[in-house]
């Protein structure tokens, strides 16, 4: 037994250099279309005690309203749902009411546009499916709203991909107005690189905007968008856990004194 | 202590079942004292003597292990998805325009929607947890064997419409998976020669998977619980007239070998309720979509078919039944074929003993069976190319090989343990 993990410890390093070299490999090879697995990273809404990190979660908003939100909706979010991310009632009346909706029909039966409440749903930049697609070269910016449930590994994912446009390896064979993105099924992609730059963003409450900051800021939001609920039920989580336990070793106590007499 | 205790030693299924009655009327006759009001009613509907009876005189063997809490825990789980889809239904909205965005209403605007809609997601995963379990038991402890046949037969109905209930379930949120799936499934009816295309028209109420679908769907989700409730009940009452089976696999001979439900199996049941809602709350409150498809939060749409259709994890080693032939008739009839086939277990199974406990053959193609049903689920989740493939088809042999030709032939060659004389015996020899 000792003889083989010894052999598999002298293996280790060189089959960390192995897997280096074939992920290269695989990075260079024109003919390889399969996305590779997301980065995994440290999340402070992930595990037990997991939390939002609301001060990222409002710069990740600006990040969306800033640049994401050129292109994607995000509609089954409310302006009031700002304020549990930490924006002020007014604040939220104020961002609302950047934005028009159509309401309507008013007493002379006549639609009308008025300034978003927040009790409305986020605007989105387009109308319909059509003109989306028409603005986007035929692709479909999808909607952010679930975009971290809907997809395996969703936080990792988005973060991943965001970082993860490259220069196609010679050879690859790109569509018309493709971008080439490792952590992409088929590594074409009809979204150019949305964050690129730092500074890209001038976040308000000063924090240097770089891209890793900023795509972190994205993540932290799009994933609160996801699951709005995160912190309510990790806390609701630990304290029925907490519960269980006490319940499961009082009823084991309880088992043993009315079975102890059983022959 | 009556006469029989000692000379009456059931050999048969009938005798069993006697000696289960004579025990059942000997323990405490005595009717608890009740108040005029409670007995004025105990006399014209006996509810208050059929509690007491159940909890009371109803004798259960007194070396039942934890294998079987798996039944209550079963049954907590069907009550817990009927009232957590109570609620939902007073929020949801069964229209193919509606239905995505209803359930993500309750998931973000209902007060704790995201409580309810978890537990019954997750709760739908438990409650299979809970139905395997208790089917694993009683494949091992032969607890399928007379005469507890027909208990078994119930047992199998509840599970068919369990699936079905599930699997109209899954249609619901109107997701991807949603409806891919439920594109699928219905369509494996078309297999049926001549008629086929007919029956899958009738099934959607149309010529695809649409609001009329969904609409009925919803509408038998819904209903089918409650007949659920009514099996349920005819299987305890299969249950309360042959008694339990047992890990000795002994039939009950006296006093002795029993133990009233109350208190004893109630605090063990709840042992039970407690180490489950623990697991339950692990996936519920910190992995709630773990067991779910992320294709199912991208709203259903007929144009873009998901690279993968996955049906839920508690299908899948039928669904690599399904996929392991060929033929879509032949792969439909193999993976109903895998379930009818438990109807007949009681007369495949041809050893005299009944707990696998004492069969060391037996026990060895248990375990493959277990584990290639689990590897089966891995399959169903797997591409089906390559190698898969083939191992499907050895893994699927396997399944019906352990049925058809493993339990009827094994009896032949294999030395059986001695089992324990009585109940009495096996539980003093394993609780010292």
């Amino acid at each position: 037994m000792k003889k083989y993990l010894l052999i598999l410890l002298l293996f280790l390093p060189n089959l960390a250099k192995a897997s280096d070299a074939i992920m290269q490999d695989h990075l260079q090879n024109a003919k390889e279309t399969k996305a590779i697995h997301p980065k995994k990273m440290k999340w402070e809404f992930d595990g037990f005690f997991g939390r939002f990190d609301k001060a990222s979660i409002q710069r990740g908003y600006q990040v969306y309203k800033e640049v994401c939100s050129a292109c994607h909706s995000l509609k089954l979010m409310s302006y009031r749902n700002l304020q549990d991310i930490g924006f002020s009632e007014n604040e939220v009346k104020q961002i609302a009411s950047e934005y028009l909706v159509q309401d309507g029909p008013n007493d002379d039966g006549d639609m009308f546009d008025r300034p978003a409440l927040p009790s409305d749903k986020f605007v989105g930049p387009y109308a319909n499916e059509q003109s989306a697609r028409s603005a986007n070269g035929g692709a479909y910016p999808p909607d952010l709203s679930l975009i971290v449930k809907a997809r395996h590994d969703g936080a990792n994912y988005v973060y991943s991909l965001l970082n993860g446009y490259k220069d196609a390896p010679e050879g690859f064979e790109m569509a018309e107005g493709k971008n080439y993105n490792i952590y992409f099924e088929g590594r074409q992609i009809s979204m150019p690189s949305p964050i690129n730059d730092d500074g890209q963003v001038d976040y308000k409450d000063g924090t240097i905007a770089t891209k890793e900051q900023m795509i972190m800021d994205a993540v932290n939001f799009l994933q609160y968008a996801s699951e709005p609920e995160t912190e309510h039920r990790k806390k609701m989580g630990v304290r029925t856990m907490v519960f269980l336990g006490v319940l499961l070793l009082l009823l084991v106590l309880a088992k043993k004194a009315i079975w102890k007499n059983v022959k | 202590m009556t006469n029989h205790e000692n000379n009456f030693d059931p050999k048969t299924p009938k005798e069993e079942l006697q000696a289960f009655h004579q025990i059942h009327n000997d323990l405490d006759q005595s009717i608890t004292e009740k108040n005029k009001v409670v007995g004025w009613i105990n006399d014209r509907l006996p509810i208050i003597t059929t509690i007491e009876n159940t909890l009371k005189r109803h004798p259960y063997p007194k070396n039942l292990s934890y294998w079987w809490n798996f039944g209550s825990i079963a049954g907590i789980c069907l009550v817990i998805q009927i009232l957590s889809g109570l609620f939902l239904a007073m929020h949801y909205v069964p229209n193919t325009k509606h239905a995505f965005d209803s359930v993500e209403h309750i998931m973000r605007d209902v007060n704790y929607g995201w409580l309810i809609r978890y537990i019954h997601a997750v709760g739908a995963s438990m409650f299979f947890v809970a139905l395997y379990a208790h089917m694993v038991r009683s494949l091992y402890y032969g607890s399928y064997k007379a005469p507890r046949e027909v208990l078994w037969w119930v047992g199998i109905i509840i599970f068919l419409l369990t699936m079905a209930t599930a699997f109209m379930g899954y249609v619901l949120p109107w997701g991807q998976m949603s409806f891919w799936g439920a594109t699928v499934i219905t369509n494996l009816f078309s297999a049926i020669p001549v008629v086929g295309e007919s029956i899958v028209q009738w099934l959607w109420g149309g010529y695809s998977v649409d609001n009329p679908t969904l609409n009925r769907f919803f509408v038998l989700h819904f209903l089918m619980p409650f007949l659920i409730v009514g099996i349920v009940l005819v299987h305890l009452m299969a249950l309360h007239t042959t008694g339990s089976n047992n890990p000795a696999g002994v039939p009950m001979k006296s006093k002795k070998d029993s133990i009233p439900f109350h208190p004893y199996f109630t605090i063990k049941d709840m042992v039970g309720f407690a180490v489950f809602f623990i697991i339950f709350g692990y996936f519920l409150f910190f992995y709630p979509n773990a067991l779910g498809h992320p294709d199912n939060y991208i709203p259903a749409n007929p144009l873009v078919t998901p690279a993968h259709i996955v049906p839920e994890w508690y299908f899948l080693p039928f669904y690599a039944i399904l996929r392991a032939v060929p033929d879509k008739l032949g792969g439909v009839l193999m993976m109903f074929g895998a379930i009818i086939l438990l109807f007949f277990l009681p007369y495949l199974d041809k050893s005299k003993v009944r707990s696998g406990a004492y069969r060391p053959l037996f026990k060895k193609f248990f375990y493959v069976f277990v584990i290639n049903f689990v590897f089966l689920g891995w399959l169903g989740k797997s591409p089906a190319e390559g190698w898969y493939i083939w191992a499907s088809r050895i893994s699927t042999m396997y399944y019906y090989a352990y049925f058809l030709l493993i339990l009827p032939i094994l009896p032949r060659f294999e030395k059986t343990l001695p089992v324990p004389e009585s109940i009495d015996e096996h539980y003093k020899k394993t609780h010292k």
